[in-house]
């Protein structure tokens, strides 16, 4: 009786953290091979065939197609550079510098990477539309209400995500290091 | 309680199996993965233009609105895929996928370095097939081997502003991608 109900006991348990662990891995995006610079993270080796089995894992539930290394790279972020996470009911500027790449994109997403709906249809800029200052540095101006210059409207979500994809980028490819190149800083500018 | 710990002991190690075991599988399990969501959209070894991502639809979660993509779904059981993707002007790119989402090749423009990213898509076996005269005679046939039978061929083409968006879509317009002789 007891070894019955023991071995209940450790299966039911052994469930648990088998399906906890993966459900907790899977939903928070964990791989491995992360590159790190500043709130921007990216996971090249996603978009080959080194691709890890947590992330296969994660891109198959999400639906989404990664972009191949080779194509480009995309960096992620959820926080600024202080580390406290986007809240669409704030501002927030993206400047200063890129990596270097031919073409670069920001688009701003909810956590489920749906565009998020605004009165301007602006879900995010390429590099060439960009405006620049004279020495070529660039602000992006994202923010619940109309801005100067580069607006990127939040649509007054709660949570949102920042992805930068580089297109045509030695970096995550040729280069192996974390200091791969200077990302532009992500400043919190007080909240509405 | 010795007898309690050992119980516990044995659930952690089992439930590190259950837990490998469910993330290895889920590729296969999964219902929702890029090629299922294409699969009602586009017929097999045809090229596809996907809707541009707005707010109130996309077909996969993470495209990027600044693009202009199509996608070629194809099925190498019936022969090889011949792909012909003509170059916009700003950026162009072609990524492989397997059934299961994992990018086995991309190129862009840069690297095609032509006036259209042509290529020929088959599987190792059917590339075995290929008779070797023929490989040499046309080398700067770009030859691409397929992990899988089925997969995403997805053309990207960049709209450096949203005014350009029309040529981009123009651009893929013209993509081809069919079934070529079985070898």
């Amino acid at each position: 009786m007891r070894l019955l109900f023991g071995s209940f006991f450790t299966l039911l348990l052994a469930a648990a953290i088998g399906l906890g662990a993966t459900w907790f891995t899977i939903t928070r995006g964990v791989a491995f091979g992360a590159i790190s610079i500043g709130a921007w993270t990216a996971w090249p080796k996603s978009g080959s065939t080194d691709i890890d089995p947590y992330a296969r894992a994660s891109i198959a539930r999400s639906g989404e197609l990664p972009i191949g290394m080779g194509d480009g790279v995309a960096f992620y972020a959820r926080t600024d550079d202080a580390g406290s996470g986007f809240d669409g009911r704030c501002a927030f500027t993206v400047g200063g510098m890129t990596p270097p790449a031919r073409y670069w994109t920001l688009t701003l997403y909810d956590l489920g990477g749906h565009l998020v709906a605004n009165a301007i249809d602006r879900h995010g800029f390429t590099s060439a539309e960009i405006v620049r200052d004279a020495d070529g540095r660039f602000a992006i101006n994202i923010a619940p209400r109309a801005r100067p210059g580069n607006w990127l409207p939040t649509g007054g979500i709660e949570k949102f995500v920042l992805v930068l994809r580089l297109y045509d980028t030695p970096i995550g490819v040729a280069s192996r290091t974390t200091r791969s190149g200077p990302m532009p800083a992500i400043t919190r500018k007080g909240c509405s | 309680m010795i007898r309690w710990l050992l119980w516990v002991l044995a659930a952690i190690l089992l439930g590190g199996i259950v837990h490998l075991s469910t993330v290895l599988a889920m590729p296969e399990a999964a219902r929702q993965d890029a090629y299922s969501r294409l699969a009602p959209l586009t017929p097999p070894n045809t090229v596809v233009a996907l809707g541009t991502p707005t707010a109130q639809a996309s077909v996969l979660p993470f495209m990027d609105p600044a693009f202009a993509t199509a996608v070629c779904r194809y099925d190498l059981s019936e022969g090889m895929i011949k792909l012909n993707a003509p170059l916009s002007q700003a950026y162009t790119s072609v990524t492989f996928y397997t059934r299961n989402s994992v990018a086995y090749y991309a190129i862009d423009d840069r690297a095609a370095g032509r006036r259209a990213i042509e290529l020929d898509l088959m599987t190792a076996a059917q590339h075995a097939e290929v008779p070797e005269e023929e490989d040499v005679t046309s080398a700067d046939r770009l030859i691409i081997e397929s992990p899988t039978k089925t997969g995403l061929i997805v053309l990207r083409a960049l709209a450096p502003e949203p005014g350009l968006m029309p040529m981009a879509r123009q651009a893929l317009a013209a993509a081809q991608c069919r079934l070529g002789p079985v070898q």
